[in-house]
């Protein structure tokens, strides 16, 4: 690694100092170096969504960004949300829906779909299926996601 | 938990009170809700060395010469080998079955040794410390090629100028005729007439996970384990075994979660097979995992056939005959080991399915074309065969001025007139198709629906209503391929467990891939043994600790794999009966158990909790009578027999709105009634229902393998191959019709593959219907924006 760079980040509450190649992907460091698969590899070129983490705040898709680009930032993961309970309410609409199968999409579904949660206004069904439409999922046929995150958006008052 | 949400308990079936017909959440997906699952990228090995592959970028070319200095050369390789190397320890394998008379294809290698025969046909691996190493090392390698011409379109090869493998002496793959006769003298007496030609675009599966593999050799005892996506642990047991020469019971196949899979991992991949190998060459575990540009190159494609039909009709509306010719082509090399004529065959089986027409003749041939392989996906040539009689029936119906609810309600096979052989051949033991239809046509308000169309009509709003009846295969015996002499088990069996503390442990050789088999399993168990169903913990997916059995295909999880766990539970409820019975000295016959206790079958009084039972069996059996044995593990398999398959039926209605300025189809809404017999759990089965149609949506909107006239993938990714998103995708109303086969105590029929056998034929259907004003209509999958507006002629 002649050109590696040293990088600081924050993953999940933890402080983490890493010597990385330029050329990794975030998702790559993630799941190869700190060992936290929970963020999924579906397409390496940013359409799938199954790499969803939250970098500062905001999701992105791990495989579009590069570890040495999250120098200095705040990583959360699923393994990570799921620890604080901020996941919570999602997790067991998702479960009691069946929204999800083989679960492959499921984390970054989550994650993109805890992005509405927030958010002042709630969203219509509508406005739902659009959020989610840049993550896809091979097995469920998105209604029962749908359904999921519209009782835990409706459900949280 | 709430139960019985709906009133499923059939009646006529045997089935055990509780849990089934029940809506019960997955009890095993917790840690897939956490990202907490262990798909096969998630497993960590020492010495793990990871393997690409250098892939043919020509469709059909012979190699010349591949060097592997610069490659050898780069930071982390362990080894680059050839397709030789790797067949030193991997034999090669024809894909054939003794019951698919005259099935032809040739010998292929892990690894390609002197041809490539389509582009992305693995021809060199590179195993290096990572997988960053090895793709740095893999753009090393350095191929000679003489291209060779390739044959692309099925028409050409059908036509066999150039052959792809001189050795078999034409192209064809398989053929199969079939005439009940009389079908010349039924046109001849026909009213009417209807024929087409449709076309079905080459797709896949597009599993978000792509194909995985983790082969761990151990020199010491030549023996193999492998951590594989896979949906048939045992089939691949056995194949590992036979091609890389290990015994059987030293390879063990271990599948835990399978990021999807739909028909897409249960075939042999030569890659898959190579990184076995190479784990054995380098005596250490190696990976592959194919990323989603290979899986577009290397997972199999499905469909690609066009199929002339022709149906004769009286005036009433009798159906007379249909005459069909498919021609469908599959690349260069049937697959292993089921092969790739089954499609094909498929749609000679089922077309015409619902209806009680008795003169049928159908022509197939199955080609060699040099494009990737095509196999079984998803419902298997059954999308094919519905769109075709769905298609057919409503021109029929449009030519004779009928509505098509009513057309089809006098051609459907009479709900009393099973059981009944179709003129197929195939034979249906007990179907509901007026059921479903009348259900359907409830549900979904028809008669409204048609009063709106004829009013948005007015507006310049096109609607279409598109129906589709179907019949599909489930539970299949071993008619499908162990009479071919493929070693692919029709039965399954489960072993049942009372655990000391009065928990059931079930292992069964079926596979989870998200389905929920484990949770149906889960239901049956505690439902047959008397417990609730926390007290149950289910085990699949690991030749090492399951009975033997087929895994998951053919919607056959439920149906035998829920058998087998049912026969399973009702043994061990009696043998746990027994020693309840020495333990309190009463007659087995006044006992039951209820709620996790041995129980006064009339008084439900209680006797002893299963944890103390279990106790006392496990640690103090001196306190049993001296010529007593607890036997608290029992096993029980199940094959279905009398059928060949369980044959399931149901339809379907897509509503629509097209868009004759852009050709954009909006999908409205999209209904399914369905008769899979005994539903154990509502919520499931629906989920399954709904997931299938949209990946049939997908095939009949977005979803296309484009090659170019030189073979190569045009789309091969996913930005340009469309799938199915969310917002596009329309609320699926599911209903049921339940009857129960009496093949089997469970009474359950298979679900995985209705939505997307029925979902294309009733979205053309619907499309169609909304195209009819404008005197346009069509027939190539999928409907594009630029096929729809071509046929309005419009571009």
């Amino acid at each position: 690694m002649e050109h590696a760079v040293d990088i600081a980040l924050t993953v999940n509450g933890t402080a983490v100092r890493q010597r990385v190649e330029p050329r990794e992907h975030l998702i790559d460091f993630l799941r190869e170096r700190l060992g936290l698969t929970g963020s999924h590899i579906g397409c390496e070129h940013g359409v799938c969504g199954a790499c969803t983490v939250r970098v500062d705040g905001k999701i992105v898709r791990g495989c579009l960004m590069l570890a040495v680009q999250a120098n200095g930032s705040r990583i959360e993961t699923v393994e990570g949300l799921s620890d604080s309970g901020e996941l919570k309410e999602l997790q067991k609409r998702f479960h009691e829906k069946n929204a999800l199968q083989c679960g492959f999409c499921t984390p970054g579904m989550l994650l993109c779909a805890q992005a509405l949660l927030g958010r002042k206004e709630k969203p219509t069904r509508e406005e739902i299926r659009s959020h989610i439409s840049g993550n896809y999922c091979r097995c469920t046929g998105y209604q029962a996601i749908v359904d999921a995150i519209e009782e835990a958006v409706n459900g949280q008052g | 938990m709430g139960k019985a949400e709906l009133p499923l308990h059939a009646p006529a079936t045997q089935t055990d009170k509780g849990y089934i017909g029940t809506s019960v959440p997955r009890p095993n997906v917790r840690r897939l809700l956490q990202g907490r699952g262990s798909f096969v990228d998630d497993l960590r090995f020492p010495r793990l060395a990871q393997v690409v592959f250098f892939r043919s970028p020509h469709a059909h070319a012979r190699i010349k010469r591949l060097s592997f200095e610069r490659a050898k050369q780069s930071p982390g390789v362990i080894g680059v080998f050839d397709g030789r190397a790797v067949a030193e320890y991997c034999t090669p394998w024809v894909a054939v079955l003794g019951h698919l008379k005259g099935i032809k294809s040739p010998p292929q290698h892990a690894i390609a040794i002197e041809r490539a025969c389509w582009q992305g046909e693995a021809v060199a691996a590179v195993v290096a410390e990572t997988r960053a190493q090895a793709e740095d090392a893999a753009a090393l390698v350095e191929a000679e090629w003489e291209e060779l011409p390739a044959v692309v379109d099925m028409e050409e090869s059908l036509g066999g100028k150039r052959v792809i493998h001189p050795d078999l002496g034409d192209n064809i793959c398989f053929k199969r005729e079939h005439d009940t006769g009389g079908v010349d003298e039924a046109f001849a007496k026909a009213d009417v007439v209807v024929e087409e030609t449709y076309h079905f675009g080459r797709h896949t599966g597009v599993c978000l996970e792509g194909r995985a593999i983790l082969a761990d050799y151990n020199p010491a005892e030549h023996s193999l384990t492998v951590y594989h996506a896979t949906q048939a642990p045992h089939m691949m047991q056995d194949i590992f075994s036979r091609h890389l020469g290990i015994p059987e019971g030293s390879v063990r196949v271990i599948a835990r979660d399978v990021g999807g899979s739909y028909g897409i991992k249960v075939h042999v991949y030569p890659d898959e097979m190579a990184t076995c190998a190479l784990s054995i060459m380098l005596r250490r575990p190696v990976k592959f995992v194919a990323d989603r540009l290979e899986s577009f190159l290397s997972d199999i494609h499905a469909r690609e056939h066009r199929v002339k039909i022709k149906m004769a009709v009286k005036n009433t509306g009798e159906i007379l005959a249909f005459d069909l010719d498919d021609l469908t082509a599959i690349g260069p090399y049937s697959v292993y080991p089921r092969t790739s004529g089954i499609e094909g065959n498929q749609v000679v089986n089922l077309t015409g399915g619902p209806y009680r027409h008795q003169k049928y003749r159908a022509k197939m041939h199955v080609v060699f074309t040099n494009k990737n392989v095509t196999c079984q996906y998803r419902a298997v040539g059954h999308p094919i065969a519905v769109a075709l009689t769905e298609g057919i029936v409503d021109k029929a119906a449009a030519a004779l001025k009928m509505d098509p609810a009513e057309f089809r309600r006098k051609n459907l096979i009479p709900d009393d007139a099973y059981p009944y052989t179709f003129p197929s051949g195939i034979k249906f033991e007990k179907l509901s198709h007026h059921q479903t239809l009348n259900k359907l046509l409830e549900l979904m308000n028809y008669r409204k629906l048609r009063e709106e169309q004829i009013q948005q009509r007015k507006k310049g709003k096109h609607l279409g209503i598109g129906l589709a009846a179907m019949i599909e295969v489930t539970n299949p015996s071993p008619a499908f391929y162990g009479v071919g002499g493929a070693r692919i088990s029709a039965q399954d069996g489960a072993t049942l467990r009372l655990e000391p503390t009065g928990m059931v442990t079930v292992l069964c050789g079926v596979t989870e891939q998200g389905q929920g088999t484990e949770a149906v399993f889960a239901q049956i168990a505690a439902s047959a043994v008397g417990v609730s169903l926390e007290k149950v913990r289910v085990i699949t997916g690991d030749t090492g600790v399951t009975p033997y059995g087929g895994g998951t295909w053919a919607s056959r999880g439920a149906g035998i794999g829920g058998e087998a766990v049912l026969l399973a539970g009702r043994a061990l409820q009696s043998n746990i009966l027994d020693v309840a019975s020495k333990v309190l000295n009463l007659d087995k016959k006044s006992l039951n158990i209820a709620d996790n206790a041995v129980v006064d079958i009339l008084t439900q009084e209680k006797k002893i909790p299963l944890e103390e039972l279990g106790r006392i069996a496990h640690f103090r059996p001196d306190t049993l009578p001296v010529d007593f044995q607890a036997e608290l593990t029992v096993t029980r398999h199940y094959t279905p027999r009398q059928y060949g398959f369980t044959f399931t039926n149901g339809i379907q209605a897509s509503l629509v709105e097209v868009d004759p300025d852009t050709g954009f189809v909006k999908l409205l809404k999209h209904w399914c009634v369905e008769d899979a017999g005994t539903v154990i759990n509502p919520m499931l089965v629906d989920e399954q229902i709904r997931g299938g149609v949209v990946q049939g949506i997908g095939a009949a909107l977005y979803e296309e393998c484009l090659y170019g006239p030189d073979g190569q993938l045009l789309n091969g990714n996913m930005a340009d191959y469309l799938v199915p998103m969310s917002a596009e995708m329309p609320d699926i109303v599911c209903a049921h019709v339940e009857t129960p086969t009496k093949q089997s105590q469970l009474g359950a029929k298979g679900v995985g593959e209705a939505g997307t056998a029925g979902a294309p034929g009733a979205i053309m259907n619907a499309i169609n219907d909304a195209l009819m004003p404008l005197n346009a209509g069509v027939t190539a999958m999928p409907f594009t924006p630029e096929r729809i507006l071509k046929a309005l002629g419009k571009v």
